[in-house]
């Protein structure tokens, strides 16, 4: 039973990078990329049962830490409009505003 | 005793399993960027529990089960808030969902179709109309 959820995740990852690679939105990928992490932390846990050895998980926390703090990350540079910047974005008229 | 524990942690990981793969066919075959995160965030969250819980009932002695809890929780804290955040930022940025467009359409064809079933079952009730 291990190795058959192991082979569902393995399957799940391939879809995740299929919608990835093909995601017509920047955050159609990002969700892609969210989704891989998460399967992979699961991914590394069953690995570890099936070859017996449990020290696998601290591997698998630590990936789960990096993957929330990689998907956050990404998210914060997609907040702050340098992803899709327009050319109508840069208006000159906001320095005058600020001197008043 | 052993085969009862056993016999839940294969019913575990394989429901687990289960949730993986219809979260992994609705991230490929859902029309929209919002319902792809819904069933992303929905399948995500109960698979990774159930998968976990199927690991602990797996080997029940020591740390082993409290990392997996710490696993379990780091899941349940994350995962939500990377769909929120996900979900926030993409409104922010102006994408928005494939509804509108659509939801018309379906309402405008429902009302002419429905007008249309009356017309014909008033006319002429058993002849199937001629173009699909």
């Amino acid at each position: 039973m291990l190795i058959a959820a192991t082979i569902a995740i393995f399957v799940v990852m391939i879809l995740a990078i299929i919608r990835g690679v093909v995601g017509p939105t920047l955050y159609d990928r990002i969700l892609a990329v969210n989704m891989f992490g998460t399967k992979t932390v699961l991914f590394i846990a069953l690995l570890g049962f099936v070859m017996g050895r449990p020290e696998f998980l601290d591997i698998a926390m630590v990936y789960a830490l990096i993957n929330f703090v990689s998907v956050i990350g990404v998210l914060h540079f997609s907040d702050s409009s340098v992803f899709q910047r327009r050319p109508q974005d840069s208006d000159p008229s906001a320095p005058a505003e600020k001197d008043c | 005793m052993d085969t009862a524990i056993s016999i839940s942690s294969a019913f575990c990981l394989l429901l687990g399993s289960f949730l993986c793969l219809t979260g992994g066919i609705g991230i490929l075959r859902f029309p929209d960027f919002y319902t792809r995160m819904h069933a992303v965030g929905v399948s995500d969250t109960s698979a990774a529990g159930m998968i976990l819980i199927g690991l602990m009932l797996q080997n029940p002695d020591g740390i082993v089960i409290v990392k997996l809890v710490m696993i379990l929780l780091m899941l349940l804290f994350i995962n939500p808030t990377a769909s929120h955040a996900l979900a926030q930022a993409a409104m922010n940025n102006g994408l928005m969902p494939l509804l509108d467009k659509q939801v018309l359409d379906r309402k405008e064809n429902d009302h002419n179709g429905q007008n249309e079933a009356a017309l014909d079952k008033t006319k002429n009730e058993g002849i199937k109309p001629s173009n699909p």
